[in-house]
């Protein structure tokens, strides 16, 4: 208190200062103060712009690959028809001319047909058009078949009701033509033509590189489903086991040292280090099948045991010693109070540990490139167990996939892939955070 | 006997052993439980335990020592004259093992007998054309040599695989066998289990081990194969990276510097926008802002740390970089292309804020509150105690977290696949396309791959090269931390 008193003296210099107005030197202070906590703000608000940023470009520019063009079209097929266009050689060319005899039936009862040309007409269809009209009839029991069909427009065409074709657009594209998208324009008119939700985005296979409107996340899907089944039975019961023992019987010695130093290292190994790994070893070595679930999938549990530890161990570490202790002092075994008492308690932890590594791996490209999940996939796989070992592809490949491909219209593909992807992520971790506010205890 | 079959008659034998062990010990008490030493179940774990544990180990080492001592074996007999000028042993061996495989598809297809499949002949059948049509593409003629060599193979897996049934299934018999033995009241069924159990446990922990030296060996041995078809000064201190994948070594040139300048150049440019965002958010955080604000902000932050490295790429893709380079490199004149070194930088350097963030937070607010007061006690202001006090003191531990943000942005990859081009050069302008090492990884390593060739091979040597430089990085950084917090716990 006698200090207090002092400083009412004037200081020997600075006669004129004073605690109550502001001097020149404090304003500066005061201002690098403000403008010191401004940059806090302007940090946190450029990473959250950017968050934002980013979020809506992605959206923008794949919510319309939810969206497809169609052309309905009810198409009447004779059995001898069918059987001539499975005798052919060129069989989609036969099923091609079936379309186009129906079409053009269609135009002239809606009274188009005189201003167009019949094979210009025809370039409206996606090819895979064709190969959808054989699977029905090879589907099919009784003949003649007349049934309404939905087929998927050009990608051009596509394109055009989404605004990435226009006319002018169209006079240099040597695949569609402005007459082309004129008649489009007419045939929504007339109601043939017209755009909705597309289911076929979500099952359809990436069935070529240049029929970017019959490409789907079908394989990619199932592929990305068998892997996270893989990684879960595998990563769970590892991860779990290899946490109880570090945390609760390890003693300290060079080998637990050992064991701690990798994991945390393993932890921040490059993926792409890992998919190396999965390429040598798993493929090379073991001979297991390249572009095969299951290779992805182990390579994405060795990825991901080391986040498992780390989240099962710090939930094992939560526990209080009391419960141990009072396990212990009712005569409990040490192994009998880890898996009756430690581990129950733990388990929120746990689990909402294991969501996290797994919307880790469901999201992880580079590894599995190098396995060779790039390769165009045709068929979906089968079934587990067999179902493993069939090529697949999965959702994150998918987009790279995509990025790869020169068409434009495969951006929009790419993009409504990473929103399917983040969709996936976001349930994933919101059922996390339920999970954890639901069941986490405090001590 | 396929290897799932195995599993499930050894999956049966040890459930069968769980239950009869159990009530065997019951019976041996006359089905007075106090009269047992351990609780029931633990007897039947025990017979479970040393069915399955025993029979499964010895499953995973045949499964690990087969191929190994099979190749040696097959190509061994391979006589040295037998393998083409412009070929190895290593190419030959793979030639047989996917005739084999080949060979194996086809008869699971029904296209041939296994009769047929052990006595073709190149003399007699078109082998390339018959394992064509099951879908098996070969890339020439099979060679007489080759195909014995193939069917030779076959005829040991086959002969191995049918040992490993019946020894790994023996196995299982026998421990159940040995359990069934041991079991009687008096029996410390719960010691034996507790001890299996932990066995089992060790196991999972050494997981984490085997990884690394899988790692490690996997890329030093192709690495090594490397360095004996390429001169490793020229790799390492290599100016130019030319790969030519027309002939067979000779004439690629296989630099590393200039991957080298490139992963360094992009980094350089993520931590340059990640750090001080990143850091100034933290100060943020932990010094001014709201118990509120901080419970929204910081979630928020961390989102960028889950969103999958391929959703950056994309955006560097398709927005990033066409922006950058109608707005920027056109106008100034510094180039026209949409992949460039500043567009994987500035994408890279979001997705590391929250890395820098989050650790510096955590170790800002380690940091003890005794010295904030002192400093706000002598009349500093909030910021002038944040640059002279807790930054200082907190110096280690937010060096630490940038080595981190800088290991991650080393071994990134998606970003830089689609974000920084294809194009190996030694140059400074940040707006031109340049690559990195994990591009070159990825590009020497899909699509078709020659293991014999040094322009495939040298893929391992740039992924040990980036395994040392992040593994050095993390442990640097990891020791720096740990050094921090204990100084003041």
């Amino acid at each position: 208190m006698t200090d207090m008193t002092n400083t009412d003296a004037p200081l020997p210099g600075s006669s004129k200062i004073s605690i109550i107005s502001e001097t020149s030197a404090t304003r500066r202070r005061n201002r690098a103060e403000a403008r010191f906590k401004l940059y806090g703000l302007m940090a946190i608000g450029t990473g959250i712009l950017m968050l934002i940023f980013l979020l809506l470009s992605v959206l923008g520019a794949g919510m319309s690959a939810f969206q497809q063009t169609f052309i309905d079209l009810e198409v009447e097929m004779t059995e001898a028809q069918f059987q001539d266009a499975e005798g052919s050689l060129l069989k989609t060319g036969k099923y091609k001319a079936i379309i186009q005899e129906n079409f053009e039936t269609r135009l002239t009862e809606l009274g188009l047909q005189d201003n167009v040309d019949i094979t210009e007409a025809m370039g409206l269809f996606s090819d895979q058009a064709n190969a959808d009209l054989r699977q029905a009839a090879l589907a099919n029991e009784n003949w003649p078949m007349v049934r309404e069909f939905r087929f998927l427009a050009n990608g051009r065409i596509d394109g055009y009701f989404k605004g990435r074709v226009t006319m002018e657009t169209a006079e240099l594209d040597s695949r569609i033509s402005p007459e082309q998208l004129q008649l489009a324009d007419q045939l929504t008119e007339a109601g043939l033509m017209n755009k909705t939700f597309n289911w076929g985005f979500l099952s359809r296979v990436d069935g070529s590189p240049t029929r970017p409107e019959a490409a789907g996340l079908g394989v990619a899907l199932l592929g990305s489903l068998y892997m996270m089944l893989i990684v879960l039975v595998l990563t769970l019961p590892i991860g779990v086991a290899a946490s109880i023992y570090l945390e609760e019987f390890a003693p300290k010695n060079r080998w637990t040292d050992l064991i701690e130093v990798n994991i945390s290292n393993l932890a921040a190994v490059p993926s792409i280090v890992f998919g190396i790994l999965g390429l040598s070893v798993f493929i090379n070595f073991f001979a297991l099948p390249q572009s095969a679930p299951l290779v992805g999938g182990l390579v994405l549990t060795l990825m991901t045991l080391p986040t498992i530890i780390i989240a099962t161990r710090a939930s094992l570490k939560s526990v209080p010693p009391s419960i141990r202790d009072a396990a212990l002092g009712l005569g409990a075994s040490k192994m009998q109070t880890v898996f009756h008492h430690v581990l129950p308690l733990a388990a929120p932890g746990i689990l909402t540990g294991t969501i996290i590594g797994l919307a880790q791996a469901l999201g992880e490209t580079a590894p599995l490139l190098l396995i060779g999940m790039v390769a165009l996939v045709q068929n979906y796989p089968t079934v587990p167990p067999e179902g493993l070992g069939d090529p697949a592809t999965a959702l994150p490949v998918q987009v790279y996939i995509w990025t790869t491909r020169s068409d434009p219209a495969f951006v929009e593909r790419a993009s409504g892939a990473i929103i399917v992807l983040l969709l996936f992520l976001l349930i994933m971790n919101i059922a996390a955070v339920l999970l954890r506010r639901r069941f986490e205890r405090r001590w | 006997m396929p290897l799932i079959s195995i599993l499930i008659v050894v999956a049966i034998i040890s459930t069968l052993a769980l239950f009869v062990n159990r009530s065997r010990a019951l019976q041996s008490a006359d089905g007075e439980i106090r009269n047992l030493h351990s609780l029931p179940s633990y007897y039947g774990y025990f017979g479970a335990l040393s069915a399955l544990i025993p029979a499964l180990g010895l499953l995973a080492v045949w499964l690990f020592v087969q191929p190994l001592v099979l190749d040696a074996y097959i190509s061994g007999d391979i006589p040295d004259e037998l393998i083409p000028e412009d070929s190895t042993r290593g190419l030959v061996m793979s030639d047989v093992r996917r005739i084999a495989n080949g060979l194996d598809i086809a008869v699971a297809e029904g296209a041939m007998s296994e009769n047929m499949a052990g006595s073709l002949r190149t003399e007699f059948t078109d082998v390339r054309d018959r394992l064509g049509d099951v879908g098996v593409a070969l890339g020439s003629d099979v060679r007489p040599e080759t195909l014995r060599s193939a069917q030779e193979y076959r005829r040991l897996v086959g002969i191995g695989n049918t040992i490993m049934t019946v020894l790994v299934i023996g196995v299982a018999l026998a421990g159940f066998a040995f359990a069934f033995l041991q079991t009687n009241k008096d029996f410390r069924a719960r010691n034996a289990v507790e001890n299996g159990i932990k066995i089992l446990l060790i196991a999972a922990a050494s997981i984490a081990i085997l990884t690394t030296i899988g790692i490690i060996f996997s890329m030093l041995f192709e690495a090594r194969n490397f360095f004996s078809q390429y001169y490793w000064v020229d790799f390492f201190f290599g100016t130019n990276w030319a790969p030519s994948f027309s002939g067979r070594g000779g004439a690629s040139e296989l630099g590393m510097l200039p991957l080298l300048w490139g992963t360094m150049y992009v980094s350089f440019i993520a931590l340059l926008v990640a750090v001080p965002i990143g850091l100034y958010a933290a100060i943020y955080m932990s010094e001014y802002a709201s118990p509120q604000f901080r419970a929204v902000a910081k979630p928020v932050i961390e989102v960028l740390a889950g969103i999958p490295t391929i959703v950056y790429g994309l955006f560097a893709l398709i927005t990033v970089g066409p922006l950058l380079r109608d707005y920027f490199a056109e106008p100034m004149g510094l180039g026209n292309s949409t992949n460039s070194v500043m567009t994987a930088g500035l994408v890279m350097g979001i997705m590391l804020i929250p890395f820098v963030s989050s650790l510096s937070d955590d170790i800002i607010n380690a940091v003890p509150q005794a010295m904030r007061d002192g400093s706000l006690g002598l009349g500093a202001t909030h910021s002038e105690t944040v640059r002279n006090v807790v930054i200082p003191a907190a110096l280690p531990g937010i060096v630490g977290a940038i080595l981190l943000a800088a290991s991650r942005a080393i071994g990134e990859t998606m970003i830089v696949v689609l974000g920084a081009g294809a194009a190996a050069k030694l140059d400074l302008n940040p707006f031109e396309a340049m690559t990195t090492v994990t591009v070159k990884i990825v590009s020497q390593l899909t699509g078709d791959t020659d293991f014999a060739s040094p322009e495939t091979l040298v893929a391992f040597a740039l992924g040990i090269t980036l395994f040392v430089m992040t593994l050095g990085l993390n442990v640097l950084a990891l020791y720096i931390v740990r050094r921090y917090r204990e100084q003041y716990e």
